[in-house]
């Protein structure tokens, strides 16, 4: 009898799997005919791109070929929409946007708006990255302790990436406006109301803070998984040789978890510099132009203005697009060097 | 049997697609977007006309402002787009707007109701198309919480009281009563302008080309920058966004926190609806500045889209919507300016109203024929948006403090004239 008890789950789980595996394989069944006469015909390896292909055509529809009509509209100027219809200007948008007394000061370019984006975008990117980096590295390591209700917090720290950034910048509004929640306590504690979202330099503090809290759970997850890939002898043979603990992090746990530091680094470097929807909806890039970033000026040079600005916009996003592309190749680099080490 | 059967079966299937043929229906699409309960006032309007129009099926399609202004733009650029949309941009649009003269049954009841009005919605260069008629006419004004004035004790300027009569004014009477924000306006170049006209601003050269950077139009931003610096106004609408984006008080004049918000008639019907007896409101004349005492004409116009493919049906929507009666009421259960000469000469009954709704209509109304030529001038020319565009992206800089006035100046002229270059490439 007691052997007989483990059977019964045994035999219900293949009973469930057979009947969701009885679909696929009529599927299947149905796809042989066509892959084999296909595979007769092309030869088994070619096969490789037959699979491929589905995929390419996908990316090639949505990635590809968007990029190259983006570079187009760049070398075009006017407000018709459809290329066929757009005068083509050569590389005036590009020379217009880099018509600068000094790129180190936005007001003495032609194109201000644009140089004010990327100088905010640096700023917010440095801050972000940093504030980004070391509070999910903190994180990380004091949810990899073993603590009381550790997965309780494990899922409080993740709970925020679920949300949507327009769900993070309205509750986030709300909180920091001049009747919001933290003047109210500010003002209930005797204090002088402030506004933080009309204040230049805090504009640029919440927005940072904001990001930071929205989007640290994500990064504190793929530490916590690097944390966990370290062998737990080397933290024994460190504790028998009575190492202190800055030292057991500092020797030990940094230089192998690096490889997840690349990783979030980069991935939050990338992403700073994409930054839109949640400082669109919290400060609208104000006061000012105070916190408005590259994508943004974007947006608004395309569909915001009177006159959609698109090839300026599109020039503006090929410059942008490179910055990114020279992110992702310091990425590979850093981590290939990493690897050969 | 069987041959019956196939008769019987051949007979059913043409009686249906004769039937089918019948009914056939034309749909037209039209984009609205509301300011107040004017989509549910059009969506009744149009169920009347569905009614006896059995061949024509109307879809409204009830957008946000947004989508408006941003949106509908791309679309009609594409060819795609509704046949039929309720725009602001009136200039912006029209060179995606049907000429309706050959499908009119009476082009001359459209030239003499909305005939100073046509030439807002017509291509350059046109001087003859019908391409739509004006849903409301606006326009701008100041609406003062009266409550908070009789709360401070202090009596309200008179009606060719100054701007600096009101900020004073205002000023005391928030200092009075704690209120947040003394003077609000609107975070848009059209409500700025009635102002600059107010100080002289000109707008135009002889030639009628853009030449916006005047004494007059100084005097208007040094004033908007003064009252913030003073604490008239608040940052909050004018410093707090970049770029164009628009940004209005109307949350903050429904709770009682503004003694004067500088906005315009379309928001009578939302303030009658939802300040309703909290506190008392009016409208008051436009104040007056060192040449005018002017507000700004607008509004909102429906207009037809050349990219239709069905002119006639829209032509049909379009007259019955312009029809007096049908416009009349539209105006009068919106509680809107009207835009048609003959409803305006006669007078509208607006019995929906509370007493302060309709005292202030009769105040933006009672403004129409006495607002400034240059303010017309300005309201009809094409390129309107991106002159109101550039001047809230760069007053606003100035007031956030990241530029200087002076350095303003020099770039609401290099943007005019660098976006109308690019407007103009072919």
């Amino acid at each position: 009898m007691a052997s007989a008890e483990p059977a019964a789950p045994r035999g219900e789980s293949s009973g469930a799997a057979r009947l969701f595996a009885a679909p696929l394989s009529l599927l299947m069944r149905m796809i042989d005919w066509p892959m084999s006469a296909l595979q007769r015909l092309i030869g088994e390896r070619r096969m490789a791109y037959a699979f491929l292909l589905p995929n390419i055509v996908f990316f090639g529809l949505f990635v590809f070929l968007p990029l190259i009509i983006n570079v187009v509209f760049s070398v075009t100027g006017g407000t018709a929409l459809f290329p066929s219809q757009r005068p083509y200007v050569g590389g005036e948008q590009y020379a217009y946007l880099f018509d600068c007394g000094s790129f180190l000061d936005p007001n003495s370019c032609r194109e201000d708006h644009f140089w004010r984006g990327v100088s905010n975008t640096a700023r917010f990117t440095v801050f972000q990255v940093t504030a980004m980096v070391l509070f999910s590295l903190v994180t990380a390591v004091v949810l990899n302790m073993k603590i009381k209700a550790r997965g309780f917090f494990r899922a409080v720290y993740f709970f925020p990436v679920l949300l949507s950034p327009v769900v993070v910048a309205l509750t986030w509004k709300w909180i920091l406006q001049r009747d919001g929640l933290l003047n109210a306590g500010i003002t209930a504690l005797g204090g002088e109301r402030i506004l933080f979202l009309v204040d230049p330099s805090w504009a640029m503090f919440w927005i940072v803070f904001v990001s930071v809290w929205a989007h640290m759970g994500f990064y504190t997850l793929i530490l916590l998984a690097g944390l966990q890939a370290i062998p737990a002898d080397l933290y024994e043979a460190a504790e028998m040789d009575a190492t202190p603990r800055w030292r057991v992090f500092w020797r030990i746990t940094l230089p192998l978890l690096w490889p997840n530091m690349i990783v979030v680094i980069v991935l939050a470097l990338i992403k700073g510099v994409q930054t839109f929807d949640e400082v669109f909806v919290l400060t609208g890039g104000g006061p000012g132009t105070a916190t408005l970033m590259v994508v943004h000026y974007i947006y608004e040079t395309a569909f915001s203005n009177q006159v959609q600005n698109f090839g300026l916009a599109a020039a503006a996003s090929v410059v942008l697009g490179l910055v990114l592309f020279a992110l992702t190749l310091a990425q590979l680099a850093a981590s290939n060097r990493k690897g050969a080490a | 049997m069987q041959g019956r059967h196939w008769i019987s079966a051949l007979a059913l299937t043409a009686g249906l697609l004769a039937s089918g043929a019948a009914f056939a229906q034309t749909t037209v699409r039209i984009a609205w977007y509301s300011d107040g309960n004017e989509g549910e006032v059009v969506t009744d309007l149009l169920k009347r006309f569905e009614a006896q129009n059995k061949d024509i099926k109307v879809v409204l399609d009830q957008v946000p402002y947004k989508a408006i202004t941003e949106n509908l733009p791309v679309q009609l650029a594409s060819g795609q787009g509704p046949d039929i949309a309720r725009v602001v941009d009136l200039g912006g649009v029209a060179r995606y707007a049907l000429d309706l003269r050959p499908y009119l049954k009476d082009a001359g009841y459209w030239e003499k109701n909305f005939g100073p009005f046509l030439p807002w919605m017509r291509p350059a260069g046109d001087d003859k198309a019908i391409t739509g008629f004006m849903t409301q006419l606006t326009v701008t004004g100041p609406l003062v919480n009266k409550t908070l004035f009789e709360q401070a004790g202090i009596a309200m300027p008179g009606a060719k009281a100054s701007w600096e009569d009101w900020a004073k004014a205002v000023k005391e009477v928030a200092t009075k009563v704690q209120a947040p924000f003394p003077l609000a306006m609107d975070r848009s170049g059209h409500r700025f302008f009635g102002l600059a006209i107010s100080e002289g601003a000109k707008v135009f050269d002889a030639k009628g080309e853009p030449a916006v950077i005047d004494d007059g139009f100084k005097r208007g931003a040094q004033r908007v920058l003064d009252w913030h610096k003073s604490g008239v106004m608040a940052k909050e609408l004018w410093g707090s966004v970049s770029g164009a984006a628009y940004r209005g008080a109307n949350d903050e004049f429904k709770n009682a926190q503004v003694v004067m918000y500088v906005s315009g008639s379309w928001q009578i019907a939302q303030f009658d609806k939802t300040v309703g007896d909290a506190f008392d409101w009016v409208a008051v004349p436009s104040p007056c500045g060192a040449a005018a005492c002017t507000g700004m004409p607008g509004g909102a116009g429906l207009v037809a889209i050349k990219a239709t493919k069905n002119p006639e049906a829209v032509a049909k929507v379009m007259e019955y919507l312009a029809s007096e009666p049908v416009l009349s009421e539209f105006y009068a259960r919106s509680l809107f300016v009207p835009g048609h000469l003959g409803i305006a000469a006669k007078g509208l009954d607006y019995k929906d109203a509370s007493p302060q709704a309709k005292a202030a209509l009769k105040v933006f109304s009672d403004q129409v024929a006495s607002l400034s030529p240059v303010a017309y001038a300005l309201q009809g020319y094409v390129n309107n948006r991106i002159i109101f565009n550039a001047v809230i992206s760069r007053v606003g800089q100035a007031i956030s403090g990241e530029t200087t006035l002076d350095e303003a100046y020099k770039r609401i002229a290099s943007d005019i004239e660098q976006q109308i270059a690019e407007r103009n490439k072919k």
